[in-house]
């Protein structure tokens, strides 16, 4: 490649990257979405920027989804990979066999033969990692049972692969030549079965324990040169070698990426790691997702108009389908299993490898393969698009706002009337919870995680699930009756979407509300609200009186002075919020500064806020 | 008379005593009631306001339990940073002169327990001995407590008396009717408050 093609083809992708996210974010499309969008505007369909550069790339680009796995393991500890065993092999394990075995029938009643129907049942199963753990987190989805059972779903599809490669070739016709790629790289291709078995657990294992006793001294003695881009090599070079090992074994990357990412979980490096991964891996995401945007064949489509509708419509209802069941079975609740199902039904990445795998094999048709391909990629590109109409369409039927997975709001016993309401119970809400009840106060708690609404109902604690920005909840949380509500939602947006429908129905509640930053608090002082408390100020003060007290300063005083600094804060904020304009706002600070530096220097701040010369006592008898 | 009552009580919650007097002055058109330990639950007691304030009013009382034979700590605290020296004392010190400085005080032991004979061996006003000395040096006239003795043995009908008592007292004073000179020699003055005729039968 010559420095200007590889100038114009990074041009041309960082552009599109530049460009059509923010546009789709802020269409509250979704990242994943924008860059698909994208690629199919850049590619040969429509601009033809990157002409049929597309598949290369997304080859290229798949290196993000080992990433994605490194990363994944790297949140995962071992013990909670655990107790996901169970959604995983159950799950996932049933999900795989059911899928493969229905499209496989599907397929022979079409009139395939046998071995040809299974390999295209096999690769349909499994759905895509990278679209959908991308499109979960960032609508933070990750952590619903949804998101569990997806996650898990996908893992054991990640694993699967790596039979379906070993079982391919079995089920090509006698005297096909196998030319498969992954196949021909392995080292271990023509050993026979107990060997390659011993060689792939003596792989995972030194994984394992080379991740422990290797990688981490290796980190140690990177971390210690104090070179930033040296650990950033370190932490690239770690997942490529992983990449590697496993490509050697047959072992599929990105599931030892994974495991490699669960054996460092618990490591000191993992935050290191994490933020020096995390942008290669969107980047290459980000590629990746622009490539399968300019791989769909439109002029298949534009050919066989009926046939490629038909496949994808016909893939994705019989997964959506598949789905929905195994949902049932493993007790998903209605609005949770709907949102499984709409996340899985595509066909995943690792379908283009199996097919150029399958096509290479001489299992299918060059032609078959080809339609395939396109067909696969419109059923990723319509993933953002479904989860679009599942949080705009379905999810508002369950009562549930967007970006929160869950259930129907539970019911509140209609003779439970407290004086208080507190919206939201992550670590702030659980906090004020927690004293009002040690003070004997009692509190209807309405809280949107439904994990955290279990796991607090568990421990005894009365919490419903349920979306303290809907007139109904808040009438059947007792809101005409109580005297106060708490908002202490996760993030200002929904707090401010509770004050606005207190202020509407509820006129009469005091709103105590929980602000991030002072930006925030002008947002809700605009809204009226009047009792604002920034979460990190009371936290920050003492910490830093704290400070003064290491230093040697003496505890009252230094409490004392935190007080008073918090008091002088407050009443400037209230002053500051008048100037909502960036400009004008920046030099309002500006001059605060300089008056509080002035003040200082003049004994004036110690006059107004700290004056305690009372304590002089002894000056004073001398001056008598 | 303006007059101004600087409440002192940490756990006014709890007491049946406290919650009757404070009543009664709240119905009294014209007095102000400033319930520090609500103002002030951080203890950082505010010289600039509680000067102004006091500059407006004649009369400042002290209304507050008795805790080892002196106020709550937050009073003392009151008393520590708003008094300053060039301010309530010292050569420029003039500020409070010529007010009046009284305390409302209650305490568990009766009049008996506060003589010569009883358990605590001093009548009330000789342990506010400090107060008063404050006063002078204030340039303030210290009159004589206004002592609820034996508050656990009270019965109702006591503490509204009290109560009653306590509200004529702020009348007078409003109305700059206190006989000055008795007010002085008297040891307690709730003795020498007259009782409303249904009451004082």
């Amino acid at each position: 490649m010559t420095n200007e093609s590889f100038f114009y083809q990074a041009l041309v992708y960082l552009a599109t990257m530049v460009v059509f996210v923010p546009l789709a974010k802020k269409l509250n499309l979704g990242s994943v979405l924008g860059y698909l969008l994208g690629g199919i505007i850049i590619g040969p369909a429509l601009l033809g920027l990157i002409g049929h550069g597309g598949e290369d790339l997304m080859h290229f680009a798949e290196f993000g989804v080992v990433m994605m796995l490194f990363l994944i393991g790297l949140e995962l500890e071992p013990s909670l990979l655990w107790k996901l065993r169970a959604p995983i092999l159950g799950l996932g394990g049933l999900q795989v066999a059911v899928t493969s075995a229905a499209v496989t029938g599907i397929a022979m009643l079409a009139g395939l033969p046998w071995n040809e129907a299974l390999v295209i049942g096999m690769i349909l199963s499994l759905s895509s990692t990278a679209i959908v753990l991308q499109m979960l987190g960032e609508k933070g989805l990750m952590g619903s049972a949804a998101g569990q059972s997806s996650f898990s779903v996908l893992l054991f599809q990640d694993i699967a692969v790596i039979p379906m490669l070993a079982i391919f070739p079995l089920l090509a016709p006698a005297g096909a030549v196998i030319s498969g790629q992954e196949e021909s790289a392995s080292l271990i291709a023509g050993q026979p079965a107990w060997v390659r078995t011993l060689i792939v657990l003596g792989a995972v294992t030194s994984l394992v324990i080379g991740g422990r006793y290797v990688v981490k001294p290796i980190l140690h003695i990177v971390a210690r040169t104090g070179l930033r881009e040296l650990f950033t090599a370190s932490a690239l070079l770690l997942v490529v070698a992983i990449a590697v090992l496993m490509t050697l074994v047959g072992l599929s990357p990105a599931l030892g990426a994974f495991l490699g990412g669960v054996v460092l979980a618990n490591s000191e490096y993992r935050h290191e790691l994490e933020s020096d991964i995390e942008p290669f891996k969107g980047l290459l995401l980000g590629l990746f997702f622009i490539g399968v945007g300019a791989t769909i064949d439109f002029q298949l489509i534009v050919e066989h108009p009926l046939l490629v509708t038909g496949l994808v419509l016909g893939i994705m209802v019989l997964k959506f389908g598949v789905l929905l069941g195994l949902g049932k079975i493993f007790k998903l609740s209605r609005e949770q299993n709907l949102l499984f199902a709409f996340a899985l039904p595509q066909v995943g990445e690792f379908a283009f490898v199996l097919f150029s795998f399958a096509g290479g094999a001489a299992l299918l048709e060059k032609e078959t393969v080809n339609a395939m391909m396109a067909v696969v990629a419109i059923t990723m590109a319509l993933t953002p698009l479904l989860m679009l109409l599942f949080e705009k369409v379905i999810q508002p039927r369950f009562g549930c706002a967007a970006g929160q997975g869950g259930r129907e709001p539970d019911q509140i016993d209609e003779h439970e009337r407290n004086p208080v309401i507190i919206a939201g119970f992550d670590h702030f809400g659980t906090i004020v919870g927690r004293f009002l009840r040690a003070s004997g106060v009692k509190a209807t708690v309405l809280d949107l995680d439904s994990d955290r609404v279990d796991l607090l109902r568990k421990m005894g604690l009365k919490v419903y699930y349920g979306d303290a920005s809907r007139a109904d909840l808040l009438k059947s949380a007792g809101a005409a009756q109580a005297r106060i509500i708490v908002i202490a939602m996760a993030t200002p947006e929904k707090n401010r979407e509770v004050v606005a429908a207190v202020k509407k129905h509820y006129p009469h509640l005091q709103m105590l509300v929980r602000a991030t930053d002072n930006n925030d608090a002008f947002e809700l002082m605009n809204d009226g609200v009047l009792r604002i408390y920034r979460e990190t100020v009371d936290t920050s003060l003492r910490l830093a009186s704290d400070v003064l007290e290491l230093l040697g300063r003496r505890a009252y005083q230094s409490q004392r002075a935190a007080r008073m600094f918090r008091r002088f804060d407050e009443r400037s904020l209230k002053g500051l919020s008048a100037y909502r304009d960036d400009k004008q706002y920046v030099n309002v600070v500006r001059e605060r500064i300089e008056e509080l530096q002035k003040m200082i220097q003049a004994d004036a701040y110690t006059n107004m806020m700290l004056r305690d010369a009372g304590w002089d006592r002894d000056n004073a008898e001398e001056r008598n | 008379m303006k007059v101004l009552i600087l409440f002192a009580h940490p756990a006014f919650e709890r007491s049946r005593v406290h919650s009757r007097l404070i009543n009664a002055a709240k119905q009294q058109p014209g007095v102000t009631l400033r319930d520090l330990y609500e103002v002030y639950p951080d203890f950082d007691v505010h010289p600039d306001t509680e000067q102004q304030i006091l500059q407006k009013h004649d009369v400042i009382i002290f209304q507050h339990p008795l805790y080892w034979y002196s106020g709550p700590a937050l009073l003392k605290q009151w008393m520590d940073l708003v008094l300053e020296h060039g301010w309530a004392y010292g050569k420029e010190g003039v500020a409070l002169k010529g007010k009046y400085m009284l305390q409302v005080i209650s305490t568990g032991g009766n009049e008996h327990a506060y003589s010569p004979e009883g358990h605590h061996g001093h009548p009330v006003k000789q342990f506010m001995l400090p107060f008063e000395q404050s006063a002078k040096l204030c340039n303030m006239e210290y009159l004589s407590p206004f002592v609820v003795h034996g508050t656990n043995q009270l019965t109702e009908l006591q503490l509204d008396e009290y109560a009653e008592r306590y509200a004529t007292l702020l009348q007078t004073l409003q109305a700059d009717r206190l006989d000055l000179q008795k007010a002085r020699q008297i040891s307690e003055l709730n003795n020498l408050i007259a009782l409303p005729p249904i009451i004082s039968k």
